[in-house]
């Protein structure tokens, strides 16, 4: 378990270390100068080569990398080209809303899509089956500004229900977690039918019946517990579909998250946030994933890390 | 409780427990619904076993599975006919509400499947007390105690132990048995049993219907059987129902039935059985030459983990085999699941690494590269234990059969095409079976083409895995037929892996008996079969179902307390067995204290 543990880390930050590269290279090829936009519009061209220089920007590639990741390494995620503060410290202070956000999108895409893709396998190939699937499938295809718009306009303007934006109470999580859950929503309804349908077949269910158990008892104790095993799995990498819906999911309601920072850091060029924001979704993803498999074991006894 | 006491299986109170009349069960099919079942009668007598025996499609796991209401939805259903219990209960046509009170109350079942029938994810303990608890036959605090009276009840070793493990830490053996402990918990008045052995090894299938017999009358259960074995139905009936293509075909007392069955089916299916010792002769190989020699054939996989991911332990799976085959000649291996037979014939294929040495005709096939091994291949081609399997779906058999050629660059266009056309007609089909799919075909057509596919390259060795063991007794009485022809006019030699004892006395020249990846016995048949002298080849004998009523076979000795397993940590090895000749080429292990441990209690 701990040499599993270990040696899993060591591969997370080879992974991290190439992240920071591909990332640092795309930035680097990027054909806007931050310098540019630092100084302003009406900046001498001596100005921007000052704030070029003192930026280290005229350093050739791989100088500019080693000194990043020079800092990096000392933890240090650099200074932030517009607001003048440490890129960490813009970082922690958004970070717990936007976990605040990821929570409440991942309880209710489970809720909902493992509860659909239940009844879905249990009324397989009835209308009930059919019309989920539809719903499922309308919920992946859907652009999620599309969905967050659409739901900020039925259940904030029209009906009221929930505040337009910003944050501070429960009410003002409802709809922005519901536009990120959505799509997680008919993911997890597919993979769960498939996966139900597939455990609904196997001998043990049988046995299960000949036992003379219910229904209920049959899918609440056989059935959905071996059905949820791939499932696990694929929460590491939902996290990763997670931080890529952040960016446009914060900047329409307004939650001031990480994602919506990298989003005005986007807009201007701001190179050390972008980084950061990167690495830190990075991260997630690289923990997300981990944590799916230290977990899979706990729920299926046959899995062993070694 | 049936307050039975002790009523002895054979010879029965003539009331009947369950009345089954005019049974039809339709299956919905493309074309329409079909009869899988049709018009069956029968009484099940209190305490009795009645097997219901015949071949794969003869209906009588669907009948099992109309009793007990689990019949595939919404695909089968019973559409005539009715199943009644003593106290006039009907069972066709019961609400699914009702039939819970008599699932595992009234009627239990075991299935064929023990590595699947158990929940993967629940404890032993969990699944037996869930249906004490389901059908109120205790509470909630007795239940553990109850669970593990039960596995005592089915002679588990160390129960408290297996109460929290989980079924994949238990061998198939041990499962089934956890399977008639649950079945059993709440003294149903029927037991029925669906195949109950067929997928165990033949000293475990033995231990098993040797625990139903003792079960069978310790609760007066009755038990309704059902396997295509006959030696099963010798061994465990009162009465058989022989079917076929959902009918009753005959219905007698076992004795009467094996003695002189009335109907020629009945005839033909019994004379199909292979028996112990009653083997055709075989012409004799010329042994002076040799197509396969295996030396000091060794094959290990590692089992990693730690910090840095280093080998820690290996399963030795085969460890240092030696053996020839010659021209024409059958070498049958032999041994219980897990002994190392099968990795065998992977390795003559170089399908898994090795170490040794291997001489496919004349050619050592030692540190041969991918492309250096693929003119050796030629050689020597495999066929598969499940023939459905080992086809690809999506490809005609006709391409897949022409593939070897293909891959060999050997024949193209019209020429290839005629010979495989010859191959077809060599294995007994046409060559206008060539453009269709394997799901159009029988198991024993598919193994037909499997074999034709093997041939293709006109191989001198055939490695045959486990090649017959997933047929009906009369298909696979033509496959071996078949393969006895193509032996002899092409001098084709044989791998013959397989657990069947009947069938290898059948096929095989000589025999060797592995155990933990060695071989501990080897000879010609009629050494080893005929005159076991290890003790191990003897309880594999010993287990095997005879298809005559009249014999009794002796219980199988209990196995020793732990298997001994071929998992060795690093720089640890197993103790090589040195095998000593007794005469004539027999070949037996000498007496070695580390495999006396595993064989402890085998000596009978």
């Amino acid at each position: 378990m701990w040499g599993y543990l270990f040696r899993r880390l060591m591969q997370s930050l080879l992974i991290l270390l190439g992240i920071s590269l591909v990332t640092f290279v795309l930035l680097y090829l990027v054909p806007a100068d931050p310098a540019r936009q630092i100084a302003g519009r009406s900046a001498t061209a001596e100005t921007v080569a000052n704030i070029r220089a003192q930026l280290g920007l005229d350093q050739p590639f791989y100088v500019q990398y080693g000194r990043y990741l020079g800092n990096l390494l000392q933890g240090d995620l650099g200074r932030s080209y517009l607001q003048r503060t440490e890129v960490s410290t813009l970082i922690w202070a958004r970070m717990p809303a936007t976990l605040l956000l990821m929570l409440g999108a991942i309880v209710a895409e489970l809720v909902m899509g493992l509860t659909i893709g239940a009844v879905a396998a249990l009324k397989r190939n009835t209308p009930i089956d059919q019309s989920l699937m539809v719903f499922s499938f309308v919920t992946i295809s859907a652009p999620q500004f599309v969905v967050g718009i659409l739901l900020l306009y039925v259940f904030a303007v029209r009906l009221g229900w929930f505040p337009i934006g910003g944050y501070g109470t429960f009410a003002h999580l409802v709809l922005p977690a519901l536009t990120i859950g959505l799509l997680g929503t008919g993911w997890y309804s597919r993979m769960m039918r498939s996966s139900m349908i597939d455990v609904l077949a196997h001998d043990y269910v049988r046995t299960a019946r000949a036992k003379g158990l219910g229904k209920l008892r049959i899918v609440t104790r056989h059935v959905v517990p071996n059905a949820i095993l791939p499932i696990i799995a694929m929460i590491g990498i939902d996290i990763g579909m997670f931080m890529s819906g952040i960016v446009v999911v914060e900047s329409v309601f307004g939650w001031p998250g990480i994602g919506q920072l990298a989003w005005q850091a986007i807009q201007r060029v701001d190179i050390p946030i972008i980084m950061g924001v990167t690495l830190i979704s990075a991260c997630f993803i690289v923990l997300g994933n981990l944590l799916a498999d230290i977990i899979a074991p706990l729920v299926d006894p046959r899995i062993k890390l070694k | 409780m049936t307050g039975q006491g002790a009523i002895s299986g054979r010879g029965a109170d003539p009331r009947p427990v369950l009345s089954v009349a005019g049974l039809t069960i339709q299956v919905a099919t493309p074309t329409g619904a079909q009869s899988v079942v049709e018009d069956l009668s029968f009484d099940l007598m209190r305490g009795e076993t009645l097997c219901l025996a015949g071949e794969s499609g003869s209906g009588k796991s669907m009948t099992a599975l109309a009793i007990m209401g689990l019949l595939p939805q919404p695909m089968a259903r019973v559409a005539g006919g009715s199943i009644r219990l003593a106290d006039g209960t009907e069972l066709a046509g019961l609400s699914e509400a009702a039939f819970r009170k008599v699932r595992a109350k009234r009627i239990s079942m075991i299935f064929q499947e023990p590595m699947t029938s158990l929940n993967p994810v629940m404890t032993i303990g969990r699944q037996l007390t869930e249906v004490l608890l389901e059908h109120g036959e205790c509470t909630a605090s007795e239940a553990p105690g109850r669970a593990l009276a039960l596995l005592r009840d089915v002679r588990i070793t160390d129960a408290e132990r297996r109460l929290k493990q989980y079924p994949h830490e238990l061998s198939g053996g041990m499962r089934q048995r956890v399977m008639i402990a649950m079945a059993l918990a709440c003294n149903p008045e029927i037991l029925i049993a669906d195949e109950p052995t067929t997928a165990l090894d033949v000293t475990v299938q033995a231990e098993v219907l040797d625990l139903i017999r003792a079960l069978q009358r310790e609760h007066g259960t009755t038990v309704l059987m059902i396997t295509h074995d006959m030696g099963v139905v010798a061994e465990m009936a009162d009465r058989v129902i022989v079917m076929r293509d959902g009918r009753q075909v005959e219905s007698a007392e076992v004795g009467p039935l094996f003695a002189a069955p009335d109907t020629d089916y009945a005839r033909r299916l019994l004379a199909a059985v292979p028996r112990l010792g009653q083997a055709p002769p075989r012409p004799v190989p010329d042994r002076t030459q040799a197509v396969v020699v295996a030396d000091d054939l060794s094959v290990r996989f590692d089992l990693r983990g730690g910090i840095v991911n280093r080998v820690q332990a290996r399963v030795h799976a085969v460890e240092g085999v030696s053996f020839r085959i010659a021209p024409g000649e059958t070498l049958a291996l032999v041994g219980e699941s897990g002994c190392g037979k099968s990795t065998i014939g992977k390795a003559l294929l170089g399908l898994v690494d090795w170490t040794g040495s291997i001489r496919v005709a004349g050619q050592q096939m030692r540190g041969l590269s991918p492309a250096g091994l693929k003119p050796v291949r030629r050689n020597i081609q495999m066929v598969f234990q499940d023939p459905g399997a080992s086809l690809d779906a999506r490809m005609t058999v006709g391409q897949q059969v022409a593939e070897p050629l293909v891959v060999h660059g050997l024949a193209s266009g019209s020429e290839l095409t005629d010979r495989v056309a010859a191959l077809f007609g060599r294995v007994g089909l046409t060559p206008d079976h060539m453009a269709r799919f394997p799901h159009e075909f029988s198991g024993g057509q598919r193994q037909r083409i499997c074999i034709a596919r093997a041939l293709a390259l006109r191989p001198k060795v055939i490695v045959a895995d486990e090649a017959v063991s997933a047929l009906d007794v009369s298909v696979q009485a033509q496959v071996l037929d078949l393969m006895r022809e193509l032996q002899q006019d092409e001098g084709l030699a044989y791998l013959f892996i397989s657990h069947d004892m009947a069938v290898v006395e059948q096929v095989a020249d000589r025999v060797s008996v592995m155990n933990l990846g060695q071989i501990i016995e080897t000879g010609s048949r009629e050494q080893v079969l005929g005159n076991p002298q290890h003790a191990f080849t003897r309880r594999l004998l010993a287990a095997v179902p005879v298809p005559d009523p009249t014999y009794h076979r002796p219980p199988v000795p209990p196995r020793g307390a732990a298997p001994v397993s071929p998992v060795w940590p690093i720089g640890q090895e197993p103790r090589r067995v040195h095998l000593a000749d007794i005469g004539g080429g027999h070949r037996v292990a000498e007496d070695d204290p580390q495999l006396e441990l595993a064989h402890r209690g085998y000596a009978s």
